[in-house]
């Protein structure tokens, strides 16, 4: 059986400084050699520490932690050799220019052909044109090519990219996509965290939920996906007074949670459930300001997969058939 | 019979500590290329104060004797040192906040080369910055005195003291939380450079703050340049003032002691 190329064990760290403490609850992670895989969570699941520990950036409490075969407690220089780091912020110096970014890298690299490196790199990257302007100048999303640029000056077995699209532009995000699935299509195995649901669907060929330190489901993102079901029927009451009863009627079609003065139920038929609601709604004599059916969100995911939660902000039910 | 070995390791871990050492220098010069405006106000930024503090004091105090630039001169070159600081401060945590460092971190190169790199750098911008001060001193009418040994020894201590303040800019770059701390840092080198001897007397200051001056590891650096340079120094018999030179090569070996290993501990362990 092959060994995979990010193997973790029971990963924790805790952090005593902060209010609620929570780095990593104990994980495991299995990511097989040449695929994709993304850590997916809201803030404070603990993504980044995932991925600060397992870059050599952070040393874990306990549990182990192998990348590319190598311990990265014990083993952190040549974890650093087989690895390229694009971390949350774009980590690129701004006073130089994109290709003095890359030359440099590719130096500390101890490249012999570090320039040839970086014209290629800035070339693939579509940044050639804007080369040798200051990064300062840059759009968000060539910050972030040049910023996963950088991170290949050295062909890395592992890449590991924290949140690549965040805050970036649907135009600069399919950039960066295309980007990373360039890089699957020769050979790198890819670790990347997001919170986007629809960013590990389009990128990932597995996927692991975080939720408050611990992994709140894995699989394939469409097996997640079935788990989490189907559209959501929202009502918004134009009354407040109005909420309970209106919690009824969606609790006629499913289970409703209340968000923020919001009645939202997860329903699998999107006509027969809005045709159910309108006629309850018609009965009881009640108009509410809003009345619609849509897509689910990454919050609702996780509801779903990691239960009902009495605070939005803490996910610490795990489901029994969510973890394996 | 000789038999040849072919040693096909690429360099050994040293060469290539010092080489990655010398690109993050070189990082820095481009920097200074890219920020002409930025790297010639940091180098006459010295000299600006000089003339304010010559012209604001130079007519109204006297100095322990002779011209008033002979005396200023050296206390102004400490101060250049202490300025030098934020330089170092400011760049570490620019890095820091932006991500620049974990980049270096996550790279297969020794630790210490990123933070060698940058040391080298700042010390070569400080040089640089030293004999702008000391050009606008001579033009100024100050002069060392007693020959170009003295003066080479008088430098030396001050790049000496220069070195040890890069480990304190760098510890506090990598500790501080944001540029709150940067900006206390820059407010609290002037309070600094004042309780000293680099301007006043510290035997006509009150009690303690006139030890605190005495001892003042910038006094012991001022008073020995100034001795080295053959410039006039304060009168005062103090034990401080009768060892300022050993005081001035100790006070920085005594910095960098403390500061080095915090700086390089900060910097292994940053972000928790």
């Amino acid at each position: 059986m092959p060994q995979p190329t990010i193997d973790v064990r029971d990963l924790r760290k805790h952090y005593p400084k902060t209010a609620d403490g929570v780095g990593l609850n104990g994980i495991d992670l299995d990511v097989e050699s040449g695929t994709v895989h993304a850590l997916l969570g809201p803030n404070g699941a603990g993504k980044t520490t995932a991925i600060r520990i397992l870059t050599t950036l952070l040393r874990a409490d306990s549990g182990t932690a192998r990348v590319a075969g190598y311990d990265v407690r014990t083993q952190g220089r040549a974890v650093r050799r087989h690895i390229g780091l694009v971390g949350q912020a774009a980590a690129v110096d701004e006073v130089l220019t994109g290709r003095q970014n890359l030359l440099m890298l590719g130096r500390l690299n101890h490249l012999t052909h570090a320039a040839e490196r970086a014209a290629e790199l800035l070339d693939r990257f579509g940044l050639a044109e804007a080369a040798d302007r200051k990064v300062a100048t840059y759009s968000g999303g060539m910050r972030r090519r040049l910023d996963l640029a950088a991170a290949l000056v050295v062909d890395p077995a592992v890449l590991f990219v924290d949140e690549p699209t965040t805050g970036l532009d649907p135009q600069a995000r399919r950039d960066v996509w295309s980007a990373v699935q360039g890089l699957v299509a020769g050979g790198t195995t890819v670790l990347l965290t997001t919170q986007y649901l629809e960013e590990a669907d389009a990128l990932a060929d597995q996927v692991t939920m975080l939720a408050g330190g611990r992994v709140a489901a894995a699989g394939t993102p469409d097996e997640l996906k079935a788990r989490v079901g189907g559209d959501w029927l929202e009502i918004t009451p134009a009354d407040p007074a109005d909420l309970p009863q209106l919690r009824d009627i969606a609790a006629r079609i499913g289970n409703p949670v209340d968000r923020d003065g919001v009645v939202a139920v997860p329903v699998t038929d999107r006509t027969r459930s809005l045709v159910a609601v309108s006629a309850a709604l018609a009965d009881t004599g009640i108009e509410p300001l809003d009345l619609t059916v849509r897509r689910p969100t990454l919050d609702e995911a996780f509801l779903q997969l990691t239960g009902p939660a009495t605070d939005s902000a803490t996910y610490s039910y795990t489901a029994p058939e969510a973890t394996r | 019979m000789t038999t040849f070995t072919v040693d096909r390791t690429p360099s050994r871990p040293q060469e290539s500590m010092l080489g990655d050492a010398w690109t993050v220098t070189r990082r820095q010069f481009w920097h200074w290329r890219a920020q002409p405006g930025g790297f010639a106000v940091g180098l006459l930024f010295p000299v600006l104060i000089t003339l304010m503090f010559g012209a604001l004091f130079g007519g109204a105090i006297a100095g322990p004797g002779g011209d008033y630039y002979s005396f200023l001169m050296p206390g102004i070159f400490v101060m250049a040192m202490l300025f030098g600081l934020e330089t170092t401060m400011t760049g570490v945590n620019t890095d820091a906040a932006r991500g620049v460092t974990d980049r270096f971190r996550s790279l297969p190169i020794h630790p210490a080369a990123v933070v060698l790199g940058r040391c080298l750098a700042d010390l070569i911008y400080t040089a640089l910055g030293l004999i702008v001060l000391m050009a606008a001193g001579l033009a100024l009418g100050w002069r060392w005195q007693d020959g170009v040994a003295g003066a080479l020894a008088a430098v030396a201590l001050l790049l000496a003291l220069r070195f040890a303040l890069l480990w304190v800019g760098i510890f506090i770059g990598l500790v501080a939380t944001g540029p709150e701390t940067v900006a206390a840092v820059q407010i609290l080198v002037w309070p600094i450079s004042m309780f000293s001897n680099i301007f006043v007397d510290p035997s006509t200051m009150p009690g303690v703050l006139g030890a605190i001056a005495s001892w003042n590891p910038l006094s012991a650096t001022a008073t020995a340049t100034r001795e080295l340079f053959g410039n006039p120094t304060w009168a005062s018999a103090t034990w401080v003032n009768e060892h300022a030179v050993p005081l001035a090569v100790a006070w920085p070996l005594l910095i960098t002691a403390v500061f080095a290993p915090l700086a390089v501990r900060a910097y292994r362990r940053l972000g928790g």
